[in-house]
């Protein structure tokens, strides 16, 4: 791609051209230079956009959620991104996206953006692509871009890293309190979602929650931000007022304390940790078979492994 | 007919570069095991399958193929109704400027209306019976001369 071309990819996309958004973003996941230059282009400022990040178990009815906040959001007039992520096959290396299942009413609507984006290997399930694209949704002035994540129970943190917001969505009768008091994804929450709520058990998986939420320091910020409990039945349509409201008072209080802006400098800064640990990662890869096993000090050969990675990306 | 080795070559040739396909659910009809199956069997074959579920219009598929910029669209259809909504998709696509998409049709199709079917420009057509190996490399194929365009 020549840079005029890119620079006319651009401006259509920024004029609102869908099929142009929809090329830039691919353009972003296929290679790390092209994505370089399109974020050289755009990025700059802050563009006002509110990410939410949605996290969850596997079935606790995120996309469903999303969904629902979208028709909200809409009635508000805003415009929308949706990043949704899905697993890709370690082994095939294929995947199946079918977040936006949930979310097609939504597909022919102008104000609505929705991507789906494969893990493609990356443990955390956050890849250096999909942070790249909320970049590019935030200038292209979409006012909420919600980033579902992959749900794989309590390694699946990495969201914090990149949110302004963060709900933690789970469901009815996963798990007892001990689950709730656990390390990990319960502790990143700013606001916890009990969905599927008119199941049994609901009643009993709430005070679980809320007992955790009580006791504990659990919380994302030291700050004054107490995480909220939200019950909500998104098939049903109940909750959800109380929910966006929830999202709106959090997004306050982060402007507030100067936190929104702290957010997306860490998002930018894990964008680029997430690029150099693609680079670094994939020439690793590469000079596999160059590692000595006969060396005993595995230590020493490590560093002269690191070395040669270094030079080679030089 | 493609066997295993033949779908290895293709994948050779793309080059490491993902193939993303559009599997979608046209009109109203339900009957989305078929849709299923060759969604995974494309997943398994390593390309990135967006599927849409049941009951989509031609302007919801049209619209996924934009966001998702797929480089194959992958329709089926169960209802009968497969001539006028593949003629309302084929039109959207042009208009939409996404004409140089290839698309594939899977379904009960009567032998009749294939001809009708090719000359609106339909790439592939899939008929009961059809084996998964036959669609995963009919798929590639479509994808990867659409990339050398």
């Amino acid at each position: 791609m020549t840079t005029q071309e890119l620079d006319t990819l651009i401006d259509k996309a920024f004029q609102g051209d869908r099929a142009s958004i929809g090329r830039l973003l691919t353009y972003i996941e296929r290679s790390p230079l092209d994505a370089s230059r399109i974020l050289n282009k755009v990025m700059g400022g802050e563009g006002g956009g509110h990410v939410i990040g949605v996290t969850g178990i596997p079935g606790s009815g995120k996309s469903t959620l999303i969904s629902k906040l979208i028709s909200r959001y809409k009635e508000q007039g805003l415009r929308i991104a949706v990043v949704a992520i899905d697993p890709t096959s370690p082994l095939s290396k294929g995947a199946l996206l079918g977040d936006r299942i949930r979310m097609q009413e939504h597909a022919t609507d102008p104000r609505v953006f929705i991507r789906s984006v494969p893990t493609r290997g990356v443990k955390g399930g956050l890849s250096f692509s999909g942070v790249a694209m909320i970049e590019v949704f935030d200038k292209l002035g979409f006012d909420k871009i919600i980033v579902e994540s992959i749900g794989v129970g309590q390694t699946d943190i990495d969201i914090m890293n990149l949110a302004h917001t963060i709900l933690v969505v789970t469901a009815p009768g996963m798990g007892d309190e001990i689950q709730a008091l656990k390390a990990g994804i319960m502790e990143i929450g700013d606001i916890y979602v009990l969905n599927k709520s008119d199941k049994p058990e609901a009643n009993r998986t709430y005070a679980y929650l809320d007992f955790a939420l009580e006791t504990g320091e659990i919380g994302s910020e030291k700050l004054k931000w107490r995480p909220k409990l939200i019950k909500t039945s998104a098939a049903l349509g109940q909750g959800i007022d109380e929910l966006v409201k929830a999202v709106e008072e959090h997004l306050e209080f982060i402007k507030e304390y100067g936190i929104y802006s702290e957010k997306i400098s860490a998002r930018r800064r894990y964008m680029v940790r997430l690029l150099a640990e693609k680079l670094f990662t994939e020439k690793l890869e590469e000079i596999d078979e160059e590692i000595d096993i006969a060396n005993r000090d595995i230590y020493l050969e490590a560093i002269k492994l690191i070395n040669k990675v270094v030079s080679q990306l030089g | 007919m493609g066997g295993a080795t033949d779908i290895l070559e293709l994948l050779k040739k793309s080059k490491g570069r993902r193939i993303k396909v559009l599997v979608a659910k046209l009109g109203l009809d339900g009957h989305d095991r078929g849709a299923k199956v060759v969604a995974r069997a494309l997943k398994d074959a390593g390309l990135e399958v967006i599927y849409t579920g049941i009951r989509q219009t031609p302007e919801q598929v049209v619209e996924t193929a934009i966001q998702e910029d797929v480089d194959v669209i992958g329709v089926s259809i169960l209802s009968g109704a497969h001539i006028p909504l593949m003629k309302k998709l084929m039109e959207l696509l042009r208009e939409k400027g996404l004409d140089d998409v290839p698309v594939l049709l899977g379904g009960t199709i009567p032998i009749p209306d294939i001809p009708k079917l090719k000359e609106l420009g339909i790439r592939n057509i899939f008929l009961p019976g059809t084996s998964l190996k036959e669609i995963i490399k009919e798929t590639l194929e479509a994808a990867l001369e659409r990339r050398e365009e």
